[in-house]
C-alpha cells in the first residue's frame, strides 16, 4: 500500500498554468541492490503513472530504474474547470495505487486576464 | 588515555583501504552487482554510450535540433541514488505547436532510459522536475518529440560521487 | 595524650586536602570527558552538501515525509486484541510525545534494561495493545518512530546517565573510544578529532545522533540509528553486531550524551 503526497497551488483561477508537486512512496527496486540480509532484491518500479481529468489522460510518465525511490514529479496543468484529479500508477508487481483530488478551478473575471 | 594515530599511520592505513577497495571493485566483473560496483568511481564494465546510441531508440530520420531544451541538474552530485532534474522546453503548448514526448536518456545507468513523459497542449508549459538515478558520473541528455514530429534536445555533464566508506546495505 | 597542634593540623589539612580533592575528581568522572564542548556541537547538516539542504528544507518533497504521514496514520489505527489505537490511550503526540525523543535511551523500569524509543514503541505494542510484533527496521516501526520524535522537534536532547543507565553510558563510551575493525579506528579519532575533514568527497561530520531516524539516500529509505550505527562498523571493517545488540543501545546513550543542547531535527535527509 503506497502513500503519495499532491500539491497544488491554493487558489487556482480559470486559465491558470499551474504546477502540481507529486511524491510517492515507493521503493522503485532497480533489482541491482541487496537488502540488509544480503539477498539480491528484485526489480519493482512503477511501470507507469497517470493523471487522469475530465475523463482525459493530462499527464503521463513511464519511469525506469533509473528514476529514484520515492519518485517526485513535478508538471503543469492549463486550469479550465473544477473537477476531479485522478492519479493512477501501476508497478512491476502489478499494484495499482491511486490519489484523487479535488481540484477548484475560480472562475476567471471577465477584466482579468487568463496568466500563463 | 584516549587513543590517537600518527598522521602517518592513519595516512598508511588509509591508503590501504582505499587501495583495497578499488582493487575489489575492479576485480569484479559481474555487472549485475552493482551493490559494490556502484562503490567504485572506475565503473569499467559500465560502458559508455556516445550519443547516437542514445537516441536511436527514438529519432530514426527526424530532423534534431540542439536548441529550445533547457536542462538543469547539479553539476556535482551528492549522490548518484538521487539527482535531482529539471528541464524545460520552449514551446507555445498549443494545439498547433506543442512538446508530445520527452526522454530522458543516461550515459552510464544499465538501463538507458530513465523516464519518458507523454505531454499535450493541456499542459500549458513544457517544463517538469523529477528526480533520477546516475551511476557514476556521465552525460545526461534530455530529447524532446515535437507535435510536428522534430526533436529537441540538450545534454549535461554530471560528476556523481559515492558514499565514503563501502557498503553492503 | 594530646597530639601536638602541628600533627593534628597537618592531618586535618592532609584529610580536608584528600575529601576535597576526592569530590573534585570523582564528581562527575565523564563531565571531564567532553572532547566536543557543549557549544561547538553540530548537527550533521553543517557538513553536508547544498542538494541535501534543500531535499530536507522541503516541506513537501522531502523523501522522509511520505514515512511521517504513514506514522500519523499507524497512531491512529486500530491493532491487536486491545482493540485500541496509540491515540486512544496517547491522544495527541504534540501533547503526549512531547519531549520523550530527548531522552531516550532510557532505562525500562520494568525490565531494567536500556531501550531506545523504537525498543519502547515494540514494547508497548505488544504489551499493551497486544497487537503483532513490529520487527525491527521494519517500514512500520521506523514510520511510527519518525512520527513519535518529531513531536520533539526543536527540543535539546537530555539524556539520564546516572543511576542504572550509568554502567550503559560507560560502556558505550568506551566503545566509542576503543579502535575496532580492520582499519582499527576508534570512532573518536574520526568524530571528535578529524570533523569537518573530507574523506574522499564526504566531509566527515561529528556523528551526532539528533536526526534519527533519517532518510539515508544511500539506502534510498528512512533509517534508525541502530541501522546507521551498524553501517559504521562496516565503515571500519569491524564485525557488524547482531541486531537488537546491547552495544548499540549503549552506544546510542553515550552519542546522547554527546550530543547534549542539540536540538531534535526530524524529518531529515542524509547522504
Amino acid at each position: 500500500m503506497t502513500t503519495a503526497r499532491l500539491q497544488v497551488p491554493n487558489r487556482i483561477i480559470e486559465g491558470d498554468v499551474f504546477k502540481l508537486r507529486l511524491l510517492v512512496q515507493h521503493p522503485m527496486d532497480s533489482g541491482f541492490l541487496r537488502d540488509l540480509e544480503g539477498v539480491l532484491v528484485k526489480r519493482n518500479v512503477i511501470r507507469h503513472l497517470q493523471c487522469i481529468l475530465h475523463d482525459k489522460e493530462v499527464f503521463r510518465v513511464e519511469p525506469t530504474t533509473g528514476t529514484s525511490a520515492n519518485p517526485l514529479f513535478e508538471f503543469y496543468l492549463r486550469a479550465t474547470r473544477s473537477g476531479e484529479l485522478y492519479f493512477r500508477w501501476v508497478d512491476d508487481k502489478g499494484y495499482i495505487g491511486e490519489l484523487r483530488h479535488n481540484l477548484v478551478v475560480e472562475p476567471a473575471n471577465q477584466s482579468q486576464a487568463p496568466k500563463s | 588515555m584516549l587513543p590517537s594515530l600518527s598522521r602517518r599511520d592513519y595516512l598508511i592505513r588509509f591508503l590501504q583501504t582505499t587501495v583495497g577497495a578499488w582493487g575489489v571493485g575492479v576485480g569484479l566483473t559481474n555487472a549485475q552487482d552493482m551493490s559494490v560496483l556502484g562503490r567504485v568511481q572506475d565503473l569499467s564494465d559500465a560502458r559508455l554510450r556516445n550519443f547516437e546510441e542514445m537516441v536511436a531508440p527514438y529519432v530514426v530520420r527526424q530532423t534534431m535540433k540542439h536548441e529550445g531544451v533547457t536542462l538543469s541538474l547539479p553539476m556535482l552530485a551528492d549522490n548518484g541514488h538521487l539527482v535531482p532534474l529539471s528541464l524545460k522546453v520552449d514551446s507555445p503548448m498549443t494545439e498547433a505547436s506543442h512538446v508530445t514526448h520527452i526522454y530522458l536518456i543516461s550515459q552510464r545507468n544499465p538501463v538507458p532510459l530513465m523516464a519518458m513523459f507523454v505531454l499535450g497542449p493541456w499542459n500549458g508549459r513544457a517544463e517538469l522536475s523529477m528526480r533520477v538515478r546516475l551511476s557514476g558520473t556521465q552525460m545526461v541528455v534530455a530529447l524532446a518529440r515535437l507535435s510536428d514530429g522534430t526533436f529537441r534536445y540538450e545534454t549535461q555533464e554530471v560528476v556523481v560521487t559515492e558514499a565514503a566508506c563501502i557498503d553492503n546495505g | 595524650m594530646l597530639l601536638p597542634i602541628t600533627a593534628l593540623k597537618r592531618c586535618c589539612v592532609f584529610w580536608g586536602l584528600a575529601w576535597l580533592g576526592m569530590l573534585v575528581f570523582a564528581a562527575p568522572l565523564h563531565a571531564q570527558q567532553r572532547l566536543i564542548a557543549l557549544d561547538k556541537l553540530q548537527s550533521g547538516l553543517a557538513f553536508t552538501g547544498p542538494e541535501i539542504l534543500d531535499l530536507q528544507a522541503d516541506d513537501f518533497a522531502n523523501p522522509a515525509l511520505p514515512a511521517m504521514d504513514k506514522g500519523a496514520k499507524l497512531w491512529k489505527q486500530v491493532a491487536g486484541k486491545s482493540d485500541k489505537s496509540c491515540q486512544s490511550c496517547h491522544g495527541e503526540t504534540s501533547a503526549s510525545m512531547k519531549g520523550v525523543a530527548t531522552r531516550y535511551p532510557a532505562i525500562d523500569k520494568a525490565s531494567g534494561q536500556l531501550f531506545n524509543l523504537e525498543d519502547r514503541i515494540r514494547q508497548c505494542r505488544q504489551k499493551n495493545q497486544k497487537a503483532s510484533e513490529w520487527p525491527l527496521e521494519s517500514d512500520e516501526l521506523l514510520a511510527m518512530t519518525l512520527f513519535v520524535t518529531s513531536a520533539s522537534n526543536g527540543m535539546p536532547i537530555k539524556v539520564s546517565v546516572e543511576g542504572k543507565a550509568q554502567s550503559h553510558f560507560e560502556a558505550g563510551q568506551k566503545i566509542f573510544m576503543t579502535r575496532q575493525g580492520q582499519m582499527n579506528l576508534a570512532c573518536t579519532q574520526c568524530h571528535d578529532q578529524r570533523y569537518g575533514i573530507k574523506l574522499f568527497t564526504d566531509k566527515l561530520s561529528q556523528g551526532q545522533p539528533n536526526a534519527y531516524p533519517a532518510y539515508r539516500i544511500e539506502w534510498q529509505r528512512l533509517a534508525s540509528l541502530e541501522r546507521r550505527l551498524r553501517f559504521c562498523y562496516t565503515g571500519v571493517k569491524a564485525e557488524v553486531p547482531a541486531w537488537g545488540h546491547k552495544d548499540m543501545r549503549d552506544i546510542s546513550l553515550y552519542l546522547m550524551w554527546r550530543a547534549q543542547g542539540l536540538s531534535i531535527e526530524v524529518p531529515s535527509v542524509r547522504k
